[in-house]
């Protein structure tokens, strides 16, 4: 039997990711890390920052995201995100452009905890990528 | 009749006007494809936020305590109309069309009593509507400075609107812009995103059953304002195409119709000098005769 499954990555401009040979995705959960193999039960769940790893016949990746949605379903497995990078061909500069401002925004006292947490976390993920 | 001085000048200025409709026209059409693009890869993303959030809606069974941006204040009283437009001009009928629905739109709500606020974006909207809804207009929003219509952008105008709703300004929110069809049609949309309109038949693809993490509710109210300004996204990656394939076909019906005054001036200035020549040749001859 084979334990493929399609994943798709999309960001608000366009599809970022066509792949139908996925073993397992690792993704950053709300309430942590999910692995998703195939007939998995159905799924709708949110993304905090951090990496997103899929395991594939035809390779491995891994990805940051700042945000997103997963929905897994009929062994599909959607991703909505609304920003994405490959670990491959990251732009150091670009982390901590976004590591920068995200350290300004946790400077803001009017944040509620929920945003310090995941402004903590997002800090914490680009600080081992970087 | 005019000069052949001053129809030689009327043609070189028609002439030159027909270059300037010619060059954006074939700039429309490059930037038109980009933008078609762009719309058409945007879909997915929209199309499967959607899909996720009838799925979750369906599920949800207190209604009653859903999040507000579902279900709507209960009042019906005050709306907010976001007008979408261009922010440059020279692009046919386009502005034009969706300030036409919109302010219909407007007179209903006006003559129904209730309460009307405007949120304009785009600079040729709020030129268009300043003079008799100037009062109404609560904020006006452009983005003259980015070059492609990108995500940030909808998001800024998303959590303006998502901020103003909490604040209970306004309890039904209405956005207005032209959606793409093809090159000579583009059609105005007028679409309700607060509270949010779920059609009956989508309604009914939402028997599976899920599991969420976290509680369904949770979800539900992080991922419709998310929703929110990713219908505006779309409405502006709608909107951008729909401009520059009006401005496309509005620049081609100029170059035509400079060429046809082109060729009327020019059949005009050549009887004139023809004239001309014919009267100066028999003041000639009649004036050999008269020898």
């Amino acid at each position: 039997m084979s334990e493929e499954y399609s994943l798709e990555i999309v960001n608000p401009e366009k599809s970022f990711l066509l792949k139908d040979d996925v073993t397992e995705v690792v993704v950053p959960a709300y309430e942590g890390e999910i692995g998703i193999l195939k007939d998995h039960i159905s799924i709708i769940s949110f993304l905090k920052p951090g990496i997103i790893k899929v395991f594939s016949k035809s390779g491995d990746d891994s990805y940051y995201v700042n945000d997103g949605i997963i929905e897994f379903k009929n062994n599909n497995l959607s991703i909505l995100t609304s920003l994405i990078l490959n670990l491959k061909d990251i732009d150091k500069g670009k982390i901590s452009e976004i590591q920068k401002s995200a350290e300004e925004e946790l400077g803001n006292s009017e944040i509620s905890d929920q945003e310090k947490y995941l402004l903590d976390q997002k800090i914490e993920v680009l600080k081992s990528i970087n | 009749m005019a000069s052949l001085d001053d129809l030689k000048k009327r043609i070189s200025s028609v002439k030159s006007t027909q270059k300037i409709t010619k060059a954006m026209k074939m700039v429309a059409a490059a930037k038109l494809r980009r933008a078609q693009e762009s719309a058409e890869k945007g879909r997915p993303y929209s199309d499967k936020m959607n899909n996720i959030i009838l799925n979750l809606s369906g599920g949800i069974s207190d209604i009653e305590n859903a999040p507000k941006l579902l279900s709507g204040t209960g009042e019906d009283k005050i709306h907010l109309c976001v007008v979408m437009t261009s922010d440059r001009g020279l692009c046919g009928g386009f502005n034009t069309n969706i300030i036409k629905k919109a302010k219909l739109y407007f007179q209903k709500i006006l003559d129904e009593g209730k309460i009307l606020k405007i949120i304009t974006v785009g600079t040729k909207g709020y030129d268009q509507l300043k003079r008799v809804y100037g009062d109404n207009i609560i904020e006006r929003i452009s983005f003259k400075e980015s070059k492609n219509v990108n995500y940030f952008d909808a998001d800024k105008v998303g959590k303006t609107v998502i901020e103003k709703f909490e604040n209970k300004e306004f309890d039904v929110c209405v956005i207005f812009y032209n959606q793409f069809k093809n090159v000579i049609t583009q059609i105005p949309q007028e679409q309700q995103i607060i509270p949010l309109k779920t059609t009956d038949e989508e309604t009914n693809s939402s028997d599976d059953n899920y599991e969420f993490e976290p509680e369904e509710d949770e979800i539900l109210s992080n991922l419709l304002p998310k929703n929110i300004s990713t219908q505006i996204f779309k409405a502006m990656l709608e909107n951008s195409a729909s401009e520059q394939g009006s401005r496309m076909s509005a620049m081609d019906n100029a170059t035509r119709n400079a060429g046809e005054m082109v060729d009327k001036l020019t059949i005009e200035y050549n009887r004139s000098r023809q004239a001309a020549i014919t009267k100066e040749l028999i003041e000639i001859i009649s004036g050999a005769e008269s020898l």
